[in-house]
């Protein structure tokens, strides 16, 4: 597992996609952060927090599926998997070091971005529960995005479709929370909620740890990365 | 070391491998045989464990491949069709990550140099695998199928799309290899087997059509010894002398090349050599023989004849005309 778990991380950084990840997600961040922070506070405003995450959440939309659509679908394109399959490896091990490596690459670019916060500390007191709530919070979905993108990027072998799949299903999930206003019917609703990822995502941002969020968070994980293992199986045998 | 038996794969409705069972002995070189699309990828994919099957059972080296299949995976080092290489990696970067993938134990210096000493591509050590030549990536593949020191090789037309020169070079390699693991290599290029393997395995459709040592395969199918002769004079007349000899089965003209020589194509009986007295003949009737050449059944007339109509027995009473268009059509398919 470790093995893959290098490769992987590697070859972010020596396919660009890595960098172009990173470069576009700190200035984004870096943006909006500017914009809701700084020059809020210059125009006599309270920082928008909420705002800036938001931003964040939006970014992580429309950029971690740059890092998963490679995933699967490369390996299976150039024929890569045949040497991984026929390794000695299991296969969650192999789906894990892949969500790892992508993980690993987003929330190393986030904690980069955090370094933001330590600005805000110079000039003043923000409240750190809050934002330690939005960091964990977003480390959460963060993860249950990837695994969503993995699991996208291992049924098809087109890296594009890969992508714009996981941003339309990422969006959905996103979308759920809101969409689940205007229905009236409850089966439909409870649906809903099971992949709202978003609703969740509120005591967080009150500065509390909300240990079922946590959970659920982490389930979506699972759910997602052994689906990607089913998808592996169901091909041996097909 | 490899047991194969009564090997089934259906993808959906298509059957592409039907009861497929052979055994591969230790240090053994087994070479697999069949026209595109015979089953033989299929085959090698459910060795190594990259497909299932649908029914049957495979072991290697005693270990089941779906049961024990990180054990018997473990055993096999496989080079599959398209040499499954990372373009963004330099051959060090990509023979190391091979190397811990496997989870190999044996000392990672010393071992790669051995392997790169072997296939001999100790000059693109540090080079990307994107900017090599296909006969380096081919090379390269191979190397990747070595690590660990398998017991079991398994190859994929491993000669394919490379140069003339190259080809000779891999046969060698694999033949160094039969030295100390057992392998099985896949082709469609006849020659191969017949200069590589100890053993052949014969498919077609997904059916195994023959099994048997390389020498034994050759020679079970040439019991009849066929001559190709270039002779001066009427060929009426010759002809009708060829066919006066004792132990001529079968004597017939095929063209006229040279202005008065014709060729002749003459089939004996087994165990009758028919070239002194057919000297002598000719001679004494002042027909100059121009040209003599032994035509032994080779491995294609055979591939041949066995893939064509797998429920008829070999060739053996198949005429000179058919042989003839057969071998044609070989040459077509070149």
């Amino acid at each position: 597992m470790a093995a893959i778990y290098k490769r992987e991380l590697r070859a972010y950084f020596t396919t660009g996609i890595g960098y172009v990840f990173c470069a576009v997600f700190l200035a984004i961040t870096g943006f909006s952060f500017s914009m809701f922070t700084m020059q809020y506070a210059v125009g006599g405003e309270k920082m928008d927090l909420p705002m800036y995450f938001l931003i964040v959440i939006l970014a992580m939309v429309v950029l971690l599926p740059l890092l998963t659509m490679k995933s699967f679908a490369e390996d299976k394109k150039l024929k890569t998997e045949q040497l991984i399959l026929t390794s000695p490896v299991s296969l969650m091990s192999m789906v894990s070091a892949k969500f790892f490596a992508a993980y690993t690459v987003f929330a190393g670019t986030l904690i980069v971005s955090s370094s933001y916060f330590l600005v805000l500390s110079l000039y003043g007191e923000p409240t750190y529960s809050i934002i330690f709530g939005y960091l964990i919070g977003i480390l959460l979905l963060g993860a249950a995005f990837c695994a969503v993108g993995i699991f996208i990027s291992s049924l098809t072998e087109n890296q594009l479709i890969a992508a714009v799949g996981t941003i339309a299903v990422l969006m959905i999930m996103i979308a759920s929370s809101m969409l689940n206003n205007f229905i009236d019917s409850a089966v439909v609703r409870t649906v809903l909620s099971w992949i709202s990822v978003y609703s969740r995502f509120s005591n967080f941002t009150y500065g509390l740890f909300d240990f079922s969020a946590l959970l659920y968070y982490i389930s979506i994980c699972f759910a997602f990365l052994f689906l990607t293992v089913r998808v592996y199986e169901k091909r041996r045998w097909e | 070391m490899i047991k194969v038996e009564n090997l089934v794969k259906k993808y959906g409705t298509k059957v592409a491998v039907n009861d497929i069972s052979f055994t591969v002995g230790d240090r053994e070189i087994v070479g697999f045989l069949g026209p595109n699309g015979a089953g033989k990828s299929t085959t090698m994919n459910i060795l190594t464990g990259y497909l299932s099957s649908t029914s049957g059972k495979v072991e290697i080296d005693g270990q089941d491949i779906l049961e024990n299949s990180n054990k018997a995976k473990s055993s096999i080092g496989y080079l599959p069709e398209i040499p499954p290489l990372y373009m963004d990696m330099t051959v060090k970067e990509y023979l190391n990550f091979v190397y811990e993938l496997k989870g190999c134990k044996l000392n990672r210096k010393k071992h790669i140099q051995e392997i790169l000493n072997v296939v001999k591509i100790e000059d693109v050590y540090n080079r990307l695998i994107r900017n090599l030549s296909r006969g380096y990536r081919q090379r390269v593949g191979i190397a990747q199928a070595l690590i660990g020191n398998p017991k079991v090789i398994i190859l994929d037309e491993p000669t394919i799309g490379l140069d003339p020169k190259q080809i000779v070079e891999v046969r060698n390699l694999i033949r160094t290899l039969g030295r100390d693991h057992s392998v099985i290599l896949s082709t469609h290029i006849l020659s191969e087997v017949q200069a590589v393997c100890d053993r052949i395995v014969i498919v077609n459709k997904g059916r195994v059509v023959a099994d048997k040592p390389t020498d034994e395969i050759s020679e079970s199918y040439t019991g009849k010894r066929r001559l190709e002769a270039k002779i001066c004079g009427n060929p009426k007349e010759v002809l009708n002398a060829l066919r006066s000899l004792q132990g001529v089965t079968k004597a017939e003209a095929l063209s006229q090349h040279e202005l008065d020589a014709t060729t002749f194509i003459i089939e004996s009986e087994p165990g009758i050599d028919i070239r002194k007295p057919l000297f002598n003949l000719l001679a004494s009737k002042n027909m100059p023989l121009v040209g003599l050449k032994e035509l032994g059944m080779n491995l294609e007339d055979i591939f041949i004849s066995l893939t064509n109509d797998p429920t008829k027995a070999p060739a053996r009473k198949g005429s000179v005309v058919k042989r003839a268009s057969a071998g044609n059509n070989q040459r077509k398919e070149k």
